[in-house]
């Protein structure tokens, strides 16, 4: 240990130096076409000649370059471009600039956008006014011919510049046997335009009723899909917001003693083991324990709790939240992917595009979309050309392109995901962690949920209460004997008699056969007398008459104190008792499950008395006592043999196999335990509240999918057949393939923006 | 007319062979690895073949700035990773046993294989 400190320390100093005189830059590259071993050599050389490269050196297996120097990353690719390769930077930047990044991209992206929806607007707006108009959009004479194909040609450049990229998307995917909205959207638009063509230069070979034109309806499509897209982009970043208000928690420096200096370095550059000085006002930048000072902590941003939360020597500190008073000296202990708050970040993000059953027939679907909507749209134009009236061929070509511009397998595949990712987020937001979309989903069907005791209903930190004293020895003494049998085990029950000996000034002795029994108690030999210290069952096992206390004990149960019996030899001494009080908003939030419907039940190893008294207390009418920490998982089993939908709630260590067998399992954690396994979902911070927030964000998320979906689908089904012509028998009606456009532009927009609406919903109120 | 059905009926066999039936060719990967190039609506390559009980690690190229390609999943993994634009991400595959699986974007656009043998 002191090894590796040491090697820590010294690992600690270089890095110092390094960030100091700041000369040397790490760059990491991905390198392109190496085929084989002698290629590393010319790479290495021709990175090398880069001027201010100090060093370089290629990963062959990895097909990776590292290189020291201060350049750019742009030298180095040029570098090895020239050298006859591709190259590119690997990210290697921190979670904010990667979101800027993001940003960036994505604004960048939406402008483009724009630019090509203007672009097709201004030709198809003006060209729809006047078909509308004049209803002149028929290729009769020879001046027609000319002036459309004047249009045609400007069309075809409105297609190229803004609608490019469907094109080559389609022929992409295509050439990978793979089809997507681009191949729909390229079909559609390639059909009107090709056919437009045909009529002007051949309009002979179409019967004259057919000899439109339909130059206005492909730019138009063209531009209402990128403004479509362009909303979408920008609706799209307003669901991760969530996940940016995390990352911007975290500081950007951290303040390290240095060689007897405090030195501002950036907190990707503090080490395990670094003493950190935090002042009020100023984030906490790792997490660690506090060496020197006091001070009170906001940890709101982490845990929805608003009250600030003291700290001093020894106590843990946690990176994001928010130094209100003091100035004091901590211990790195968690750095960076190891911190809590980084932590938290990767398991909302994993969560946030992890699928709850409930999309997975939207995702069955949407894989074989495309290729049935194309097939639909040959069949609807088959139908047309065999028993549609006349212009047959040209009616065949508009319920073709309206087919394949409506289908919009982009809304299908949206539906879930975008609520996920804000329903997750949300739940983050109020300090609940929710591990994946089943997770999310399940939480909304919950019926019953069962809660532990200790610790969940109560603050988990007993006190004694009353010490009974049933025979010669003294107060003091049964406490110090109590003490010693208690002082190596970590119950919470053990430790109050601990803390309380302690207080009192008492030195626990020295004890031999130690012996668990476990949901009993305990038992040993101290100072050659052995000692008994448990509860009823366990007397009564050892044959120890405590028929004239038993009264007293329950008395004590009825004021929801845990009344222990403690005997000497076969003597009972004495009842000590403890009390774990209810937390103060433990009754407010078993009440709003209730409201919700909820069957609540409270599990507990303490005797009926003691678990009774406490649901009354809580308000909770059923509960079970005395449940060994084995028989946990069976209590949940057999709630389920009720059919009901089980929760359950515990501290995550010791109810592992209970959480694990339950619906949803919740781990209470303290803030910082955010990566408990057992648990589907973590609650942040200590309150009950969690709980039925996190129902509620899941319900309201499920909601939020179904209208998705619901959406999506009916505009699916209802859009494709109407645009393949199934109305014209009846009514009629054939559906304007611009009509299409605009509503294929729009699904995908609507279910992202319904998504959003999700951000509005405020946890507390339900 | 007869000679236009049949034609709309071989288009209709063509879509379903060409997008259902036809499998790519696998891409196997050289000492460990391999580029993913995420472009134009496409994993570029989209069928890797990897060797069952080996590591592997996939390095993604994104140049698509279309948000869909932003994420890609791999749904029997639990694994979601963003993909920033231009820049390569470096994902590192547990070992996995014999059988198919797929990695895709949020909407199961992109699409792709892994093959493990």
């Amino acid at each position: 240990m002191s090894q590796s400190n040491h090697e820590m320390q010294s690992d600690h100093h270089d890095h110092g130096d390094h960030h100091n005189d700041s000369l040397k830059l790490h760059h990491e590259l991905a390198i392109e076409g190496v085929s084989c071993a002698s290629c590393v050599t010319k790479i290495e050389k021709a990175l090398r000649a880069v001027p201010g490269v100090e060093h370089a050196e290629m990963n062959f297996a990895q097909r990776t370059a590292m290189v020291m120097g201060k350049v750019t990353d742009d030298a180095l690719v040029t570098a090895v471009k020239a050298a006859g390769y591709g190259a590119n930077p690997i990210n290697a930047t921190s979670e904010d600039d990667a979101l800027d990044a993001k940003e960036e991209a994505d604004r960048a992206y939406y402008k483009k956008l724009m630019r090509k929806t203007w672009i097709a607007l201004a030709l198809g707006g003006p060209l729809m006014l006047y078909a509308l108009v004049t209803g002149e959009v028929n290729v009769n004479t020879n001046e027609e011919r000319i002036a459309w194909l004047v249009v045609g040609i400007l069309t075809g450049g409105v297609l190229y510049v803004s609608g490019r990229h469907f094109f080559v998307g389609a022929w992409k995917s295509f050439v990978n046997h793979s089809a997507n909205m681009d191949t729909l959207i390229a079909l559609g638009t390639g059909t009107a335009w090709l056919y437009s063509m045909v009529v002007v230069f051949f309009p002979e070979a179409v019967p004259a009723q057919a000899r439109h034109v339909y130059f206005e309806a492909t730019a138009i499509i063209i531009g209402l899909i990128d403004l479509g897209l362009a909303l979408e982009v920008r609706a799209r970043g307003k669901t991760s917001e969530a996940i940016k208000r995390l990352i911007g928690l975290q500081a950007k420096t951290a303040r390290v003693v240095r060689d007897d200096a405090e030195v501002d370095i950036p907190i990707k550059d503090v080490l395990l083991g670094d003493v950190v000085r935090v002042r009020p006002g100023e984030k906490i930048p790792v997490d660690g324990d506090v060496l020197e000072g006091h001070t009170a902590i906001d940890e709101s941003m982490l845990t929805g709790e608003p009250m600030p939360v003291e700290k001093g020597v020894g106590d843990e500190v946690v990176t994001g939240t928010l130094n209100k008073t003091g100035s004091f000296l901590f211990q790195a202990t968690r750095v960076g992917k190891d911190t809590a708050l980084a932590q938290i970040i990767n398991m909302v993000k994993r969560a946030q595009n992890s699928k709850p059953p409930i999309g997975r027939l939207a995702d069955i679907i949407s894989a074989y979309f495309v290729p049935v909507v194309m097939i639909i749209a040959v069949f609807s134009a088959l139908a047309w050309l065999n028993f549609g009236p006349a212009p047959a061929i040209a009616l065949a070509i508009v319920s073709a392109t309206t087919v394949l511009i409506i289908a919009c397998p982009c809304a299908l595949g949206l539906a879930t995901p975008m609520s996920v990712m804000v329903g997750v987020g949300k739940a983050a937001e109020a300090g609940v962690l929710i591990r994946n979309g089943e997770a999310l989903q399940t939480a909304s069907k919950i019926t019953a949920m069962i809660l532990d005791k200790t610790g969940t209903i109560t603050l988990g930190s007993p006190k004694v209460t009353d010490i009974v004293v049933a025979s010669d020895e003294s107060e003091e003494k049964v406490l110090q004997l109590a003490a010693s049998l208690e002082s190596g085990s970590e119950h919470p029950l053990a430790l109050a008699i601990v803390e309380s000996a302690k207080e009192r000034g008492l030195t626990p002795g020295k004890v031999t056969n130690f012996n668990a029994i476990a949901g009993h108690g305990v038992e040993a030999d101290i100072e050659n007398q052995h000692v008994l210290f448990g509860n009823e069952k366990l007397m009564k096992e050892r044959d120890i008459n405590i028929a004239d206390y038993v009264e007293q004990a329950q008395a004590l149960a009825s004021e929801a104190k845990t009344p222990m019996y403690f005997a000497i030899g076969q003597q009972l001494a004495a009842i000590i008792a403890v009390a774990d009080p209810i937390k103060e908003d433990s009754i407010e939030a078993i009440k709003r499950l209730q409201h919700n419907g909820i069957r609540v039940v409270m599990l507990t190893g303490d005797n009926r008395d003691t678990a009774k008294a406490v649901a009354e207390k809580a308000n909770i009418t059923e509960f079970f006592a005395e449940v060994l920490p084995d028989q946990k998982a069976d209590k949940v089993a057999e709630l389920q043999m009720q059919n009901e939908i089980v929760g359950m709630t515990g501290d995550g260590i010791n109810d592992a196999p209970a959480l694990a067998l339950a619906n949803v399992g919740f781990a209470i954690g303290t803030g910082t335990d955010v990566a408990i396994e057992s648990a589907d979902i973590t609650l942040m911070r200590g309150s009950l509240h969690g709980l039925a927030d996190a129902i509620a964000v899941s319900k309201a998320t499920l909601r939020n999918i179904k209208q998705n979906l619901f959406g999506a689908f009916i505009y699916n089904v209802a859009g494709v057949p109407v645009a393949a012509g199934v109305l014209y028998p009846v009514i009629g009606v054939l559906m304007n393939p611009v009509i299409a456009g605009a509503a294929m532009a729009f699904s995908s927009l609507t279910v992202v923006s319904n998504a959003n609406r999700l951000r509005l919903f405020k946890a507390q109120e339900h | 007319m007869i000679v236009v059905n049949i034609a709309g009926l071989g288009l209709i066999l063509l879509i379903v062979w060409w997008f259902w039936l036809y499998k790519a060719k696998e891409v196997e990967l050289v000492d460990g690895a391999i580029n993913v190039v995420v472009e134009n609506g496409t994993y570029q390559p989209s069928r890797i073949k990897l060797a069952a009980g080996e590591s592997a690690t996939l390095q993604f190229l994104r140049k698509d700035s279309n948000p869909c390609a932003g994420t890609v999943l791999f749904p029997d993994l639990e694994i979601s990773e963003e993909l920033p634009i231009d820049t390569v991400k470096t994902i590192t595959l547990p070992t996995l046993t014999e059988g198919e699986y797929e990695f895709n974007c949020q909407m199961k656009m992109y699409r792709g294989t892994l093959l493990v043998e």
